[in-house]
């Protein structure tokens, strides 16, 4: 979904607080971090999904709220969707005796077996038979394509034209994993996008301050000057076209 | 209620603290979580996994050209060489700072970051403006962080938009030559890595 959660070059927010310099503002942050590994590791659900719940929030509510408030708001939805607890039970924050309650004998993770699993991470990555479509040094475009889903392609790059500066194996397809948990594999590039391509005159306008655009120190047409500077996103197979396939797309 | 006969003034429990200490109680009464297993969650990634770490690995490629070879050639298991590995570092990727190329990391779509080198992120990256404008004016940013680049210098942002984790190799100060890895790995700050700062070495004259 291309919801509130999908910043990338979004104006308007001005400058950054960096007096925010902690891992965390304050100690029910510290909670929910531990909160969210610690009940992730019942395994009930993946990081995709996770992060797919987090997307959920109202979309005003998160960009006012705190990174983890979004993790919050997340665990309580998976917690709930997963049937571990009740809304009623986070309500009260005491635990009910509910038949609805399908979780068979749920066994919270011990320091050794955390130990174990944060050792160990998720590692992404699959053997897959299909070779890569594309090569270093492709163009290609992102799809358009706008999925209620979640999915890992940003905003700011969908219809545009990049090159595949790498090749990273295929990885576990992130908007697969989230919709149905199953375990896909699909090649993943590395894609380069010149900040031209991506914002136009405005790449260039290096002054531009704290996210308000400032029309007079904008180039003009006739000194318009190109930027050296360059995005790199990692895309999926499935978010890319061909040159080849995009001009047919259009019908040209 | 008691606090109030005993005249005492806390601050009341905002709504939010409340909620959360409310699941956390439930959680630990359904054995949806270990108390012990929080305790040490918040205790590894406090005090254990940081940029200590990162700055160790930074320190090592200065000082060993093969190791520096080796980290940009493949950043996982050159990290993991150094005992450094696990969540959030599954599959690392090292970029290097040059005269002509700056690199920085965001990730505009949650907060992705390498947590086994650099611990968990400052509020500041997790925050909407930093996600926001690091890809579309990632020199203004620079500038917010004090940092001013020649503008034929290439600034390269990297989104971590999968499962893929940037660690940036920043420029080794001139001066800083002769001194040890760990004295090296003093001068290499958390942000110098995620690419919004350069380390700096001031040489100490000896008396």
């Amino acid at each position: 979904m291309n919801g509130a959660h999908d910043l990338g070059g979004k104006h308007g927010f001005g400058e950054i607080d960096r007096s925010q310099d902690a891992n965390f503002a304050a100690e029910w942050e510290e909670k929910v971090f531990a909160l969210t590994l610690a009940s992730g590791m019942l395994g009930r659900w993946n990081l995709d999904q996770s992060r797919s719940a987090r997307e959920q929030m109202d979309p005003g509510h998160y960009l006012q709220s705190s990174y983890y408030e979004h993790w919050l708001f997340g665990l309580e939805q998976l917690l709930v969707e997963k049937n571990l607890v009740t809304a009623e039970e986070l309500k009260t924050g005491v635990a009910q005796t509910d038949a609805s309650l399908s979780a068979p004998d749920p066994e919270a993770a011990d320091p050794e077996k955390m130990q174990q699993i944060l050792d160990v991470g998720g590692p992404t990555l699959l053997e897959v038979k299909r070779e890569p479509e594309f090569r270093i040094g492709d163009q290609v475009v992102v799809q358009a394509d706008q999925p209620l889903s979640h999915t890992r392609a940003p905003g700011y790059v969908k219809g545009k034209i990049g090159i595949v500066v790498s090749h990273h194996g295929a990885h576990i397809f992130a908007d697969e994993h989230a919709s149905s948990g199953d375990k896909t594999g699909e090649h993943l590039y590395g894609v380069k996008f010149e900040a031209d391509a991506l914002w136009g005159k405005q790449a260039s306008a290096g002054s531009t301050h704290a996210g308000s655009v400032h029309l007079d120190k904008l180039p003009s047409d006739n000194n318009f000057t190109v930027s050296k500077d360059v995005v790199y996103v990692d895309l999926f197979e499935p978010y890319l076209l061909s040159m080849a396939n995009y001009r047919k797309l259009l019908g040209a | 209620m008691t606090e109030e006969k005993h005249h005492h003034h806390n601050t009341p429990l905002s709504e939010i603290e409340e909620r959360v200490k409310r699941l956390e109680a439930l959680l630990i009464e359904k054995n949806l979580v270990d108390v012990r297993t929080l305790d040490q969650l918040v205790d590894t990634y406090e005090n254990r996994v940081g940029p200590k770490n990162g700055a160790r690995v930074v320190a090592r490629a200065w000082a060993e050209p093969a190791y520096r070879d080796r980290l940009l050639d493949d950043a996982t298991a050159a990290i993991k060489e150094m005992g450094y590995a696990g969540r959030q570092g599954e599959h690392m990727v090292c970029v290097a700072n040059t005269p002509e190329v700056h690199n920085m990391v965001v990730c505009t779509l949650c907060s992705c970051y390498p947590w086994p080198v650099l611990g968990l992120p400052p509020t500041w990256y997790k925050a909407s403006s930093y996600r926001a404008r690091a890809v579309a004016e990632p020199r203004s940013v620079l500038n917010e962080f004090g940092v001013q680049l020649p503008d034929q210098t290439e600034v390269r942002v990297w989104d971590s938009t999968a499962e893929i984790r940037y660690l940036v190799l920043p420029m080794q100060p001139a001066g800083s030559e002769e001194l040890s890895q760990d004295a090296l790995a003093e001068l290499v700050t958390r942000d110098s890595m995620i690419g919004v700062a350069l380390p700096a070495y001031t040489a100490v004259a000896r008396l």
